[in-house]
């Protein structure tokens, strides 16, 4: 952004003090992130750069940590991963299917009380999430499937739909309901027109609330925390453990996995808003 | 003319009114049919356990569920003198059936917490209760301590008697019931509930705030910005947004350590002396700079979606009209992203309350929220029904803030990017 010629030095000073404190804010929110990849790869067993590090030599680094992580004796992760990729792919699709089918309602200009039911459905998003854990505990404890991948799967499920609802809503708010009543007046069935007109005008927005309601899934730490048992184990739940008792490299290790997962996610994430504005962009 | 000739029918010979309102209300059960499933879901496993919390906040009826017999002997007395021996020997075989279950210690605890001391003479009862001849059931139990003769005591297990209290309310507020039944607070030294509100309640203020002052000009800068770049510097609010807390919390914790690198480059521009490191960690600075960073997405989200609507020209006109800069800005460029403030400070203020991983890792004896207290008796003292009266207190602040919300900003304005 450059500075028309004519402006005076106090403004011009201004400019260069609100130019540093973004590129400060920029850096404060990126940089933590950067500080783990190199670490993930150090040769000792301290979280710091060691000498060796800073004048990049080779033997100070290695992918022992990744070996630990992977082949490591009574080592955790292997099952964390699979239970948490097996709940959170559960936990997406069980949101999907319940907020997309609520959202086509909710969008509905005949839907009544439609205040009342959306802030009913999106409440799991704005409580905190302390209190959502206690109460889902008790739900799920009492059904008897504490300690159980389905209970945990039933609690993502509450989680994450509120983000399908919202992200789905807002994607049926730019849809142009003429081309179902085209579809039906063709003669196709409802369940037909879904699928063949609907679902591709609004996948993007669905595909986006999967995503968050992934995410949520597999980032989620509290509610699992009272729910899961020793078999239950997922990666968030091991990084809390991890954390809490001793910082070892290997943790770095995962975490650097986990940042990978999200940097595919975010890219992913883009790719379809984009695509959904250029849709709703045509239908206007 | 009669009005039936004014009416349109449709072809089927209905009048086209109540064929439209047949059709509506079809198509209003087949809207609110699509949404049951959800809603259902919701209402069962989300809802009604909250509404199960409150049942379970105020529920007190342990005490009358051990002690089935006395308190049918008791409601013939007046709770002014000793009870009649007919109530001491309800009282020994009710506490003989529950020594059976092994449950006596529960009921001890129970009741020591209305009356100290309680706990001392039961277990005395216990260990003397087996030599106990039959009959004269008052005489004997009199006998074995002078509380017992105390008429406070047996006062004490008939206010156990209504099957509801305020009780866990009044303790999530370092409050109690004396043996009159009056309200009265815990003695200064021990009053850690008040502490834990108080610092939940500045640290999400401190965040909200610090989010803001850091949010507001990246987002103003993200909107103003030409596309090609700022799409770039988004992916720094972006990448963040979509990665593990628990990964952000452990680089904040190798950042801030003692020999972390934020010390280390303090040191080398020689800020601070080398064996003279700051502690950075464990303390609420740790809390704040981690929360703020985790927490800064959700500001800034908001923020961008209103200023991205705003057009650059009300700027300019501000300017031409002969406003200064800082003029221009504050009267027309401020007013109009007050939504995106309001939902912005919203999201982080709500986030942060109820937050309690990050303070518990970076926090250290300061990182204790009421978040982590009410974990706490949910997995350890398993005081389900202590942890349920916070979780709702809570819940209350959260619904005044909500309220406030909707008064000032409207609730409508809430967007999600």
């Amino acid at each position: 952004m450059a500075l028309p010629k004519y402006t005076e030095t106090r403004y011009r000073i201004w400019h260069y003090i609100y130019i540093g404190l973004c590129s400060f804010v920029f850096f404060f929110l990126i940089a933590p992130l950067f500080v783990i990849f190199p670490l993930s790869f150090n040769a000792e067993e301290f979280l710091v750069f060691s000498e060796g590090m800073k004048r990049l030599d080779p033997d100070a680094f290695s992918l022992r940590w990744y070996e630990d992580m992977i082949y490591g004796t009574k080592n955790p992760w292997g099952l964390a991963a699979k239970n948490s990729f097996f709940i959170a792919v559960f936990a997406t699709i069980g949101a999907v299917i319940l907020g997309t089918v609520a959202a086509l309602g909710l969008s509905s200009r005949h839907m009544p009380y439609k205040g009342l039911i959306m802030a009913t459905l999106i409440s799991p998003m704005i409580v905190p999430l302390i209190i959502s854990g206690v109460a889902i505990f008790f739900f799920i404890a009492k059904i008897g499937l504490a300690a159980t991948h389905l209970g945990i799967i039933i609690a993502h499920i509450i989680l994450g739909t509120p983000f399908v609802v919202i992200t789905v809503t807002a994607t049926l708010s730019g849809f142009d309901h003429s081309v179902t009543r085209a579809a039906s007046s063709l003669g196709s069935d409802p369940v037909n027109t879904f699928m063949k007109i609907t679902l591709p005008l609004i996948l993007p927005g669905v595909i986006s609330g999967a995503l968050f309601a992934f995410v949520t899934s597999f980032d989620e730490v509290v509610v699992v925390l009272f729910l899961a048992g020793l078999d239950n184990t997922t990666i968030p739940i091991q990084m809390w453990t991890g954390l809490r008792e001793q910082l070892s490299p290997t943790i770095l290790a995962v975490a650097t996995c986990l940042i990978i997962l999200s940097t595919l996610i975010l890219v992913t994430a883009e790719l379809l808003r984009r695509r959904s504005e250029r849709i709703r962009g045509i239908n206007r | 003319m009669s009005s039936e000739t004014q009416k349109i029918l449709t072809t089927d010979g209905i009048p086209l009114e109540v064929s439209l309102k047949k059709a509506e209300k079809k198509n209003k059960i087949k809207a609110f049919l699509l949404v049951a499933p959800l809603l259902l879901f919701i209402i069962i496993t989300y809802i009604f356990p909250i509404g199960e919390m409150f049942t379970r906040s105020i529920d007190d009826r342990m005490v009358t569920n051990m002690l089935p017999k006395t308190f049918k002997a008791m409601e013939t007395w007046d709770g002014k003198e000793l009870p009649s021996e007919e109530v001491f020997a309800a009282f020994l075989s009710d506490y003989r059936a529950l020594a059976e279950k092994k449950e006596h210690g529960k009921l001890g605890q129970r009741l020591n917490k209305e009356k100290n001391g309680f706990n001392t003479i039961l277990k005395k009862l216990f260990r003397k209760m087996k030599k106990f001849e039959e009959g004269n059931a008052k005489e004997q139990i009199m006998e074995i301590h002078k509380r017992f003769r105390d008429v406070k005591y047996w006062q004490a297990i008939k206010r156990t008697a209504p099957p509801y209290t305020m009780g866990k309310y009044l303790k999530g507020m370092d409050m109690y019931f004396d043996e009159d039944g009056k309200v009265v607070q815990v003695e200064e030294g021990r009053r850690i509930h008040r502490i834990l509100w108080l610092r939940t309640l500045e640290i999400a203020v401190v965040v909200t705030i610090l989010c803001f002052l850091m949010g507001y000009p990246i987002a103003h800068l993200l909107a103003t910005l030409p596309m090609k770049y700022s799409n770039l510097l988004m992916i720094c609010v972006l990448l963040p947004f979509w990665t593990s807390l628990l990964v952000r919390t452990a680089s904040w914790m190798i950042l801030l350590q003692q020999q972390g690198i934020v010390n280390d480059f303090f040191v080398m521009i020689g800020l601070v002396s080398d064996d003279n490191r700051p502690e950075m960690m464990y303390n609420k600075t740790g809390t704040y700079i981690a929360m703020t960073q985790i927490l800064l997405p959700f500001m800034v989200l908001p923020l961008y979606s209103v200023m991205k609507t705003i057009s650059p020209s009300l700027m300019r006109a501000g300017k031409s009209l002969g406003g200064t800069p800082f003029v221009a800005f504050w009267k027309v460029y401020f007013p109009l992203t007050i939504p995106g403030i309001g939902a912005g400070c919203l999201l982080v203020f709500i986030l942060a309350i109820g937050y309690y991983i990050t303070p518990a890792l970076v926090g250290g004896a300061s990182g204790t929220l009421i978040s982590n207290q009410i974990a706490y008796h949910m997995k350890e003292t398993l005081d389900w029904s202590f942890a349920s009266a916070m979780g709702l207190m809570l819940l209350t602040g959260v619904l005044v803030v909500y309220w406030i919300y909707n008064k000032l900003v409207g609730i409508d304005n809430i967007k999600l990017g």
